[in-house]
């Protein structure tokens, strides 16, 4: 692994990961089995996975913490392994537990921060003060760590990561323990740093926040990367997942809350089709896998289209060949595939 | 947020030193609280068997000058030895919080090495107070200007070997045994280390002389009455001083292996 050189990575890289393998002394798996990706600079990168999937252990060899037992990664063309002092002066790193130094004030947690990192003694306040506004963090500056609730904690930890402005930014499940609103506001805020140009490297169980930070996400289980790609080309990669419940009414059947906006139907002279036709035809339609009829909780057909694409385009269509079948649409919910439903579809298995 | 990277100094003797900042501030705010939980012990054992164990006459006055110099001694060790075990216990278990100077740019051993350089720091500190103090329970102290040199080399020789068998404890003790650790390796330190008996004078008792000749506190113990004791028979200085390097040699190296197993996975 010495011998790998910074040349291996190309200048719009921030981190290379490649053939990443750790093995704990103390056990008989590998915990990351041959992990490789590459996260572009100014890139949000979604590791997800459940509990033990091997994110953890990825973050801690990104960030020097653990040592490899094969492969090689680059973090900002420096070699984490051969270099790590010179790596650890590119990364931040917000771990997943609070650490943060008991000892000192909020305040004093950033400005060492700052000074181990040799940030020169007369930009450290300014900068302190600028991270502490904004993470809502200034009225607590003098406080010490342990009067501060767990959202005010992570905030604090994403701040001091900060202090030295690194290029790289690692963040091991942000928002778990958080409440709803400290929730929110930590994607806020991870938001504007991947906006101002900091790459960002995030595990995460959580498919909403995997979905909703990430540019790409990465699939990880039992130690191997299992998909890589955007959240949307990860969804839509599930053929028949997307679907399109419609219900349809033939005239004269409408329930009664739509009679009043029902104008004269254009196919009004056309005869209705039995149900049966017009789910086969449903079922004819481009990019419909296959249809299923729902049990009605109410009146009209009730039917679930399976789709290959985006459920969206399929309105128009199947709007038009009900209206041919002598019908109207009078409900349409769409159902996309969540990252979820590609976790099970890749593991077998729920997320948790 | 400046994406523009502030012209950082860079270099590890920087981090060394703020991160030595660090440990100074945190232990400067609980001053009091740091002089109480290392002076107490020595406080007592002075005045315990130096002046009323004297007062009594269960012993006599010459007893003080002896003791003197190996409680300055036990305090330089056990001060040391204090100040990097629990904490290193207490911040790679429970807090974590040398996280982020283990994430600082600086080799991971050099954290270690500043663990052990600021709880020497601790160590001196708390044995200079014993001067004032003994001179406050005893009356007056032995003190030989000619001795100084050997005096600083010991006693700054004993406070990183207190730190560095820290060191060792610390991260080679399973965090749930700590408690027994200390019960089971301090209280023989304590007692075998010379701290309130010359050695040369254990030549009748042969076995309990080679368990004290083992025990590194010895040294400074013995280096210290070189120093401020002369006519009280003990351990020729340059002998003294080769224990403590050996001993230190051992211990740091034990200490640092032991602490760069904990710090890197």
């Amino acid at each position: 692994m010495p011998d790998v050189k910074v040349t291996a990575v190309t200048p719009d890289t921030a981190i290379d990961v490649v053939g990443l393998v750790k093995r704990y002394s103390n056990s008989p798996v590998n915990a990351v089995d041959g992990i490789s990706f590459s996260v572009r600079r100014g890139e949000c990168f979604g590791l997800l996975g459940p509990n033990g999937a091997g994110k953890s252990t990825t973050i801690g060899v990104l960030t020097t913490r653990i040592r490899p037992t094969g492969g090689s990664a680059f973090v900002d063309g420096v070699n984490v392994v051969a270099d790590p002092v010179r790596a650890r002066s590119r990364i931040g790193v917000v771990p997943q537990r609070n650490n943060l130094d008991r000892s000192l004030t909020i305040r004093q947690n950033l400005l060492f921060h700052a000074r181990y990192h040799g940030v020169p003694a007369g930009q450290r306040n300014a900068r302190a003060n600028a991270l502490l506004a904004q993470f809502a963090l200034t009225d607590r500056a003098d406080d010490k760590p342990d009067r501060l609730s767990g959202g005010q904690a992570q905030r604090v930890m994403i701040a001091r990561a900060l202090m030295h402005s690194p290029p790289v930014l690692f963040l091991d499940e942000p928002s778990t323990g958080l409440d709803p609103a400290a929730r929110l506001f930590v994607w806020d805020r991870i938001r504007e740093l991947a906006e101002s140009g900091v790459t960002i490297l995030l595990t995460t169980h959580d498919m909403d926040e995997a979905e909703t930070l990430a540019d790409r996400v990465g699939i990880i289980d039992h130690g191997k990367l299992l998909a890589l790609d955007t959240p949307q080309a990860l969804t839509h990669s599930l053929v028949g997942s997307a679907t399109l419940d419609v219900v349809v009414h033939f005239d004269g059947a409408f329930p009664s809350s739509a009679q009043a906006s029902a104008r004269p139907s254009p196919t009004a002279e056309i005869s209705p089709r039995p149900d049966g036709d017009v789910l086969a035809e449903l079922g004819q339609l481009d990019g419909v896998v296959r249809v299923e009829r729902i049990a009605p909780d109410g009146p009209g057909l009730r039917a679930r289209l399976y789709l290959t694409g985006d459920p969206a385009r399929l309105v128009a269509p199947v709007a038009e060949l009900v209206a041919t079948c002598g019908g109207k649409l009078s409900d349409v919910r769409l159902g996309t595939p969540t990252l979820e439903d590609v976790f099970i579809h890749l593991t077998g298995r729920a997320l948790r | 947020m400046s994406l523009v990277r502030s012209p950082a100094r860079s270099g590890a003797g920087h981090a060394f030193f703020a991160i030595l900042g660090r440990d100074i501030v945190a232990t400067g705010r609980e001053l009091p609280i740091f002089l109480a939980q290392v002076g107490l012990q020595p406080l007592f054992l002075l005045f315990i068997f130096g002046k009323i164990l004297t007062t009594l006459g269960y012993a006599t006055g010459d007893y003080a000058k002896l003791l003197f110099p190996g409680i300055v001694a036990l305090t330089a060790a056990l001060t040391g030895l204090q100040s990097t075990a629990l904490p290193l216990v207490v911040e790679f278990s429970w807090t974590k919080e040398i996280e982020d100077r283990l994430l600082a740019p600086l080799p991971t051993w050099l954290v270690g090495v500043e663990k052990m350089v600021f709880a020497a720091l601790r160590a001196l500190v708390a044995s200079l107070v014993m001067f004032p103090v003994g001179i406050g329970v005893l009356g007056s102290i032995p003190w030989r200007l000619g001795g100084l040199g050997l005096l600083v080399a010991v006693l700054i020789l004993g406070a990183l070997i207190g730190a560095a068998i820290g060191l060792t404890l610390g991260t080679l003790v399973p965090p749930n045994r700590i408690q027994i650790m200390f019960a089971l390796i301090l209280t023989p330190l304590l007692f075998t280390g010379c701290n309130q008996y010359p050695w040369p004078s254990l030549s009748h008792l042969r076995w309990f002389q080679v368990i004290t000749a083992m025990n590194p506190i010895t040294y400074v113990s013995e280096g210290m009455r070189a120093a401020l004791t002369p006519f009280i028979p003990h351990i020729a200085p340059w002998i003294c001083l080769v224990g403590l390097l050996v001993s230190l040699a051992v211990f740091a190296s034990l200490g640092l292996w032991g602490f760069l197993r904990r710090a890197i996975d």
